[in-house]
């Protein structure tokens, strides 16, 4: 047994014994409950180990064959498959949770289906499961093939994408049973939290050591996106997660932070989640799959320099434009306004070089509804780091804070860009991962396309229109100098926007489940390419 | 090392490198592009000039403004009082008749009353006052406390069971919790409850036993006739109006347990410009004499 497989065999094993231990201890339900999980799913963990050790006698894979790389595409294929599950599970959550605030009856008075506990579920799954195994997938497919080497390690690749969907499970069932640090996008508990730590380590190292063992001379521009994602959500996850237990057979913990340092780091964190998980992560698989798909050139590689470190620099400034008008000094919040400002056109140079890479494909829109839909998720990339810097303006902020307007915002760049840039990549994956001559139909691509865009389309403009509804409702005084409207005046008045973006919501579903169809097919039923003269490399040894 | 090889689609050299087939155009940044960059950074230093922007050792750079985010939020909100003060003079002294036969004060009471409802009352009385189970529809004429202007401004500023030293407060017994009445016997007085309103008796009730446990229990405060008392908030339970509702399940159970709803007194929460304005309202939804 090697090293590696012996160093994971040992650490699973322990774990295990751990959170048995922790298990029968448990102070409340729910740690015995993801104790219990922790316990199965690292004693899995040992007993694939030793299976395999016992099915290839520790052989490792090669590392070529025939000359080509042999790149290990396994882990890719489940994170492929692990975030279609996952992208229609959250957005089936976000049309539950869309509809309950049209009609709230719906929460049905049950602690475990009520708004504030399917919200975090929908927000997690969607970002960091859906987001997040697209990420994993995408950036061990891109590293390898853009090093020309097959990332280290024979346990290390499983460990980090199984890990990682582990840490799912444990955090969306933890907020359904109500355990929950109440930091937006940062609900899970001590114990998540920490896993998560240990996989993130594991996967920062993993990307490190294949950037070392490349062959090409130069290291491709969506890898330093990918590793500025992953270095920077390894800081603001330790950071903003610095919590204390109350014990460790508990689940509840105290975060150290305390008062306007608290909700200053939370959205040093949440913006910067926005930053390099939302944005730098996904910019990096657009510089892959868009060159790849349209078959030409990135357009400029000076500004793919200039506005990567651009970005990294700025962005991280931006976070106080969360908390403009509250507790958090004015100061701070001016340079939260105008870091967001400057961070405008470095955005922006990603949309360029996105766009500007299709120059001389442009006829390609019409025969090809994958890269449409790229193309399509680069101009809401485009539009909505445009709002973002606009709402950051205090006086614009004035309006638009704690309205739909900010919720709006949000489902264009995260619908537009993340969702379309995803379904993109998967589109591209499929047929290349499962040695497919093309997807099973591209009439279905498009069908997805134009369900989806239509349900983007009502989302945003509902939340648009009633969100500066709401925000003027709010602001407005009669002549005597009363407020014009109470409070349930206006949540009345955003009724029937909220009918709309739960019709949209549910457009986008179906699109979803369009393309899970498609996928399925393909993999199930689609033609298998030839071996010789394929662009895909000889499945690994596994 | 790749060469410097030309794109023949748009004639720029490319960089030389390639990865996975993919290749990098050697392309300039684009003026526009680099322009507005900079001009977005000048705007932002000339904001770090004007406005508060930098924190310094023992404070921050308060800019060459000296605006005050939270200076210009405290000038609005006295602005906005002193609209109102200006707008609403003389409501404080005034009685309220006086109110309500002003058309100057009688419209700002009405306007500030109007706000007030709907962020303090309407969250149990409904935003258009019609109530809930127990919680009273303010647009009838069926008062617990009174209907008149003093009476309903008086439940305002002191509340019903509320924490108000003078709280308004009544206390109908439990009848079956506290062993008062048997099982049965409640469901007979609740029939004869039933029948004062019109309200066809369930079947088989004995309605003289009701009458004469009805004029045992209830009468001292709800009337011989079931009339009510508005000094002790004994609701009036002659009439077609039910706080908790009508039905001999809901009727037997407020007897069983007793009803003791909650009101918060308004004293010290609103100003009493504001409680009167809300009085002169609430008064004009359905108030009577």
């Amino acid at each position: 047994m090697s090293l590696e497989e012996g160093g994971y065999a040992v650490f699973l094993g322990l774990l295990s014994f751990v959170c048995l231990l922790i298990a029968g201890k448990a102070v409340d339900p729910v740690m015995g409950f993801h104790a219990f999980l922790g316990a199965v799913f690292s004693a899995a963990g040992v007993f694939f180990i030793v299976k395999s050790y016992l099915d290839d006698k520790g052989a490792l894979a090669p590392q070529e064959i025939d000359g080509k790389p042999n790149y290990n595409f396994g882990p890719v294929k489940f994170g492929t498959i692990a975030a279609l599950f996952w992208g229609i599970a959250g957005f089936l959550v976000g049309v539950i949770i869309a509809t309950q605030l049209a009609y709230p009856a719906l929460n049905l008075d049950l602690p475990w289906t009520t708004f504030g506990r399917l919200r975090p579920l929908h927000t997690s799954a969607v970002i960091f499961a859906f987001g997040g195994n697209v990420l994993l997938a995408t950036s061990f497919y891109v590293v390898q093939r853009t090093c020309r080497a097959r990332m280290p390690g024979k346990i290390t690749p499983w460990f980090i994408i199984l890990g990682y969907n582990a840490f799912i499970v444990i955090a969306g069932t933890g907020y359904l049973f109500g355990a929950t640090q109440g930091k937006e996008y940062a609900e899970p508990e001590w114990y998540a939290d920490l896993w998560l730590t240990i996989v993130w380590v594991v996967y920062l190292l993993a990307f490190l050591a294949t950037l070392w063992k490349r062959k090409e001379p130069h290291i491709y521009v969506a890898n330093w996106f990918y590793l500025a994602f992953i270095v920077t959500i390894a800081m603001l996850h330790v950071v903003n997660n610095a919590t204390i237990p109350v014990s460790i057979y508990g689940i509840k913990s105290y975060i150290v932070w305390a008062g306007v340092q608290d909700a200053m780091v939370q959205w040093w964190y949440g913006h910067n989640a926005v930053g390099f998980f939302l944005t730098a992560g996904f910019l990096a698989i657009m510089y892959y799959f868009v060159p790849k798909q349209a078959n030409r050139p990135v357009y400029s590689y000076r500004l793919s320099i200039v506005h990567f470190w651009a970005l990294i620099f700025l962005y991280i400034w931006a976070g106080p434009h969360h908390l403009h008008y509250t507790a958090l000094p004015e100061w701070a919040s001016t340079l939260g306004m105008t870091f967001s400002i400057m961070l405008w056109m470095p955005s922006w140079g990603g949309m360029i070089n996105g766009l500007m890479t299709l120059s001389g494909a442009w006829d390609k829109l019409r025969t090809d509804p994958v890269l449409r839909m790229m193309v399509v998720s680069i101009a809401f990339y485009g539009m909505s780091t445009f709002e973002g810097p606009l709402m950051s303006v205090k006086a614009v902020n004035s309006l638009s804070h704690y309205t739909d307007w900010t919720i709006g915002h949000v489902h264009s760049g995260a619908l537009g860009w993340v969702a379309y840039i995803s379904f993109g990549a998967i589109y591209c994956l499929v047929p290349w991962l499962w040695n497919r001559k093309q997807l099973y139909s591209l009439k279905l691509v498009d069908w997805h396309f134009w369900v989806s865009t239509l349900g983007i389309v009502l989302y945003i403009s509902a939340m648009w229109v009633a969100g500066i509804m709401q925000g003027l409702m709010w602001r407005a005084y009669t002549e005597l100098g009363f407020l014009q409207y109470s409070f349930i005046e206006t949540v009345e008045a955003m009724h029937p926007y909220y009918l709309i973006r739960a019709l949209g919501g549910v457009l986008f579903l179906l699109g979803g489940l369009i393309m899970a169809y498609n996928i399925y097919m393909t993999i199930r039923f689609g033609e298998a390419e030839e071996a010789a003269g394929g662009r895909v490399s000889l499945a690994p040894a596994e | 090392m790749a060469q410097h090889d030309v794109d023949h689609v748009s004639g720029v050299t490319t960089t030389g490198h390639e990865w996975d087939g993919i290749k990098e155009l050697n392309n300039p940044l684009p003026k526009w592009w680099l322009y507005l960059f900079y001009i977005c950074i000048v705007w932002s230093f000339g904001y770090f000039l004007l406005y508060p922007a930098w924190p310094t050792l023992t404070g921050y750079t308060t800019g060459l403004l000296g605006y005050s985010q939270r200076e210009a939020a405290l000038n609005a909100v006295a602005e906005g009082a002193a609209t109102r003060i200006a707008a609403g003079q003389g409501l404080l002294d005034a009685p309220l008749e006086t109110i309500q036969n002003d058309p100057k004060l009688l419209e700002f009471a009405m306007a500030n009353g109007k706000a007030a409802f709907g962020d303090n009352c309407a969250p149990c009385h409904g935003s258009g006052a019609t109530g809930a189970k127990g919680y009273p529809n303010l647009q009838d004429d069926d008062w617990l406390w009174g209907g008149s202007l003093d009476t309903i401004h008086e439940t305002l500023r002191v509340g019903i069971r509320s924490t108000h030293e003078e709280t308004r407060i009544s206390d109908m017994p439990a009848f079956g919790r506290d062993g008062l009445l048997e099982r049965d016997q409640i469901k007979t007085v609740a029939a004869y409850v039933l029948s004062l309103s019109g309200l066809p008796a369930p079947e088989g009730a004995d309605l003289a036993a009701g009458e004469t446990l009805f004029v045992e229990n209830c009468a001292s405060c709800h009337g011989e006739k079931g009339e009510g008392m508005q000094e002790m908030g004994a609701p009036n339970l002659a009439d077609a109006i039910w706080l908790y509702g009508s039905d001999e399940a809901t009727v037997v159970e407020t007897i069983t347990n007793a009803r003791r709803g909650v009101m918060p007194a308004w004293a010290g929460r609103l100003d009493p410009v504001t409680i009167k304005s809300l009085a002169v309202y609430v008064h004009a939804l359905g108030g009577g004499a």
